[in-house]
């Protein structure tokens, strides 16, 4: 079913475009986008910085995301209980974290306050004295978040599914480090680390709220537009990623626990594939549609296996996962194995029906109203269009690239990149888990 | 806050709540139902919750699959959630699909199967969804704080229900809970979004109006005495972290106390949200509790929330205790700071503080309709509308000697449950 032509035009209305949107690029290469929403008195702040997990060594794993939750810790002009004064006292919120590629940071507050977001931004950035004392408070928070993770059935499957697809990769390593890695390193490694890699150049900042898009730009243009970081490097290639060769399977043991979490899947591909619209629309009938499409209604309408059971398609700026994710009973994981295989091999074997199409491409197209409705659903999907290169028109041009996939190109696709022979499955959970 | 609501009450009892809000062409709509964990007696432990999940199985007009089908192709959203004083039903869709869902709702209020193979094979889920929640420190500490603060009223158990119940309840039994609890007289239906008032009336009306009235439903709960000495327990369980928690009786919704409650919270914990979609919150760094406890290396986070429900219940403080120190020097550290509140008054600047928080936390809640839609019937299952219109305002009436009260007359040892979760094998004690 196609929406009518009085919803087509009421959606068009709000989504995002060129006409809509405002794109400016500062000199010393910040990109600014921003668009206002009037609906509600506040506003957020949301973007990336060039510099990642990329940039770590095996030994000092985890050292991108230490710095950037440090930056946090204390500037030059104020304290870290002054720093969050500034932020709580005015009811606003700013985090940091860094993930392979980039250093994210979000941020909101009430318009009438995101002139002092952005001051303490730019503070944040330009300024942070990293405190020993901080330092060690806040390194002893990572090693217990390390801890919790290790005893966290669905982390620890999830990691353990990264390693198997991304052997001797950037990929296959948690951002967050190691126990080990994250108390070899020390101050000096973190302030060498924000002075070389954290700069302007590609940095990309999002403004959505209750603001003038001229005036946002002219308050980050003011605060930013002047910051230079000459040695500020371009970040490494990423090594290339070949799939597995063959099935494997990795159980991480962790007792006393009542629950097995098991990922499975296989090596996906980037989002600016031509490959990606029929991998998410085949993706959302495999695994998401409804209550998890074909692998939810098995595992947990037909079969009662689990409270979950679902699949997600990551692509990004390299090759992602295509992967399932169920939560089971220990006893059940063979049986929930084999389920998966089963329909990941009809999904391979067969062309979806029609309905089924048509039903995902509805979900896709309806659905755009109700993602782009809060400002952090507007802001994280600018900042998609800019990270993936996607043009400002993609929401406006997206119903018409959905409706193009056909079961054909979802079939080809599937075959490209499943292979139920070629599967990876990673598990955590108690001793009593019994597999093939 | 704004813009008014709309409320009226249809001949068999359905309350209805409207809201327009022209910003986006979307609809949410939701149904309340006035039943809960609250209303659970041994042995039917988890029932509400598992009519909940039988909910999604389907009428004879609206087949499982087809209700879900429907609602995703319309790029919908649909869900629901069971707690302690309640269960709600949502669906937010595109404005013009909105029919949908109020057909669905006024069908399964009355005409849902309970298919008995559906009910063995939710049995299993349910236990699964059990089992996730209990590889979670913080339920196994939860479940057993809650049993040890609640022994006369329900909120003794999880809404999830006991594994001994979940096990052995019949089919009967969850229709029969079914037809008790879901009729119009006990039930709220709040939409918010892009309509007409007086259409969506009409049209709620030849939907709903013809369900018949219940009897009126039983809400069994009896009063939980008040607690004559401090509790403590111990959970132990898999890892090498140590958690805490006190729980402290904590005044319900309705009671004038809990706004002055909730600026204690504020300034202690940090501030609770009342947002259930989005927006963000604010975090927590500078409340007096973090500094006393994360600040001094005692713990490694430090959380705080105070719920909103019929009766009283519980405002919990979790800290997860740093791996050199141990769980009597953080209480001994939060004695400490509630002590000073109890002893000097605090600012009006905190207490000022306390509001910008809450006004900001409501604007951010603003920004979807869906949360909105959400906020009229959920403040109307523990008091009225009102409750929450005023809400911003009530909290700015409060003083620094009301906190000070709220602190000498709640935050006593005799009123809490001290929970520690220690980690057993493969835990500290190896090391």
């Amino acid at each position: 079913m196609k929406p009518t032509s009085q919803t087509t035009r009421s959606t068009m209305n709000t989504l995002p475009g060129p006409e809509n949107v405002t794109r400016v690029q500062l000199e010393n290469g910040i990109t600014i986008l921003a668009r206002s929403n009037f609906n509600s008195p506040s506003v957020v702040l949301t973007g990336y910085l060039q510099n990642g997990g990329l940039f770590d060594s095996d030994e000092l794993l985890g050292l991108a995301h230490f710095t950037s939750l440090a930056l946090l810790r204390g500037t030059r002009r104020r304290n870290f209980q002054q720093v969050y004064d500034s932020l709580e006292s005015i009811g606003a919120s700013l985090g940091f974290g860094s993930g392979v590629h980039t250093t994210g940071f979000n941020a909101h507050s009430l318009s009438e306050d995101l002139p002092t977001l952005l001051d303490l931004l730019r503070e944040l950035l330009q300024e942070p004295v990293f405190p020993p004392e901080q330092i060690e408070r806040l390194r002893a928070q990572i090693l217990t978040g390390l801890a919790i993770r290790a005893q966290d059935t669905g982390d620890m499957a999830s990691l353990t599914f990264d390693k198997l697809i991304y052997p001797n990769h950037p990929y296959g390593r948690p951002e967050d480090g190691y126990p080990e890695t994250i108390q070899a390193i020390t101050r000096a490694d973190i302030q060498a680390y924000h002075r070389k890699t954290y700069g302007p150049r590609g940095m990309v900042i999002v403004v959505v709220g209750a603001i003038e898009p001229q005036s946002a730009v002219e308050h980050v243009s003011r605060l930013l537009g002047d910051w230079q970081n000459p040695d500020q490097p371009d970040p490494p290639a990423l090594p290339p990623i070949q799939p597995g060769e063959k099935s494997q399977v990795q159980k991480v043991v962790i007792s006393g626990k009542s629950q097995s979490d098991l990922v499975m899947g296989f090596l996906g591909l980037t989002r600016k594939s031509p490959d990606y619209m029929p991998a998410s629309l085949g993706n959302n009938i495999l695994g998401q549609f409804g209550m998890y499409g074909r692998i939810g209604d098995v595992v947990r309408e037909q079969s009662g296996l689990a409270y979950y059971a679902y699949t997600n398609l990551n692509a990004g700026l390299g090759p992602g996962t295509w992967e399932v994710t169920a939560g089971v009973n220990p006893a059940n994981i063979q049986k929930t194995i084999d389920l998966v295989r089963q329909e990941i091999a009809r999904f391979t074997r067969e062309l979806v029906s029609p309905e089924e199409l048509s039903d995902s491409q509805a979900n896709f197209i309806g659905r755009l109203p109700l993602s782009l409705e809060s400002n952090n659903g507007m802001a994280s999907s600018l900042l998609n269009l800019e990270r993936f290169d996607l043009g400002l028109d993609y929401y406006q041009r997206y119903p018409d690239l959905v409706r193009a996939v056909t079961p054909e190109a979802i079939l080809e696709t599937a075959r490209r990149y499943l292979d139920p022979d070629r599967i990876a499955v990673a598990i955590a959970g108690p001793e009593n888990g019994a597999i093939q | 806050m704004s813009n008014s609501i709309v409320q009226t009450q249809l001949s068999n009892g359905l309350m209805l709540m409207l809201k327009e809000i022209h910003t986006a062409p979307i609809i949410s709509h939701w149904l309340w139902y006035r039943v809960g964990s609250r209303d659970e007696l041994p042995g039917r432990t988890g029932i509400s919750h598992w009519v909940e999940h039988m909910q999604f199985k389907g009428t004879p007009q609206f087949p499982a699959d087809v209700m879900d089908k429907a609602i995703s192709r319309e790029g919908g959203v649909w869900n629901a959630m069971t707690y302690l004083d309640w269960t709600t039903y949502y669906e937010t869709l595109p404005a013009e699909k909105i029919d949908l869902a109020l057909r669905l709702e006024a069908d399964r209020m009355v005409n849902s199967q309970f298919d008995p193979d559906e009910v063995a094979s939710e049995r299993t889920v349910i236990i699964s969804e059990r089992e996730g929640n209990e590889n979670e420190p913080f339920f196994r500490l939860g479940e057993q704080i809650q049993a040890a603060a609640f022994t006369v009223h329900p909120y003794h158990h999880e809404v999830i229900g006991d594994l001994a119940d979940l096990k052995t309840l019949q089919r009967n039994d969850l229709y029969e809970h079914y037809h008790t609890y879901y009729a119009p007289n006990n039930a709220v239906l709040a939409v918010a979004g892009d309509f007409d008032t007086e259409k969506m009336i009409a049209r709620l009306r030849e939907l709903f109006e013809p369900i018949l009235a219940g009897s009126a439903p039983p809400h069994p709960a009896k009063p939980e005495p008040a607690p004559a000495e401090e509790k403590r327990l111990v959970v132990e369980g898999p890892g090498e972290t140590t958690y805490l928690q006190l729980a402290y009786h904590a005044p319900a919704a309705n009671d004038p106390d809990f706004f002055a409650y909730t600026v204690l919270d504020s300034l202690l914990t940090g501030p609770t949200g009342l947002n259930m979609f989005g927006g963000g919150g604010i975090s927590n760094k500078t409340s007096r509790l973090y500094r006393a406890v994360v600040e001094k290396e005692l713990g490694i986070s430090l959380n705080g929330g105070l719920q909103a429900t019929i009766d009283p219940y519980l405002y919990d403080i979790t800290v997860t205790v740093h791996p050199q120190r141990t769980p009597d020097e953080v209480i001994a550290a939060v004695d400490a700071e509630i002590q000073r509140l109890q002893d000097e008054m605090v600012s009006p600047d905190e207490v000022a503080r306390a509001i910008k928080q809450a006004r900001a936390l409501f604007a951010y809640g603003s920004e979807n309709i869906t949360n909105q839609a959400f906020w009229m019937g959920y403040a109307e299952m523990f008091a009225h509308y009102d409750w929450f219109e005023n809400y911003v305002e009530r909290l700015a009436q409060i003083t620094p000697t009301d906190v000070q009260r709220m602190a000498r007359t709640c935050l006593q040892p005799h009123n809490r449950v001290v929970g520690t979760y220690l980690p057993g094998e493969n835990g500290r004690e190896n090391q």
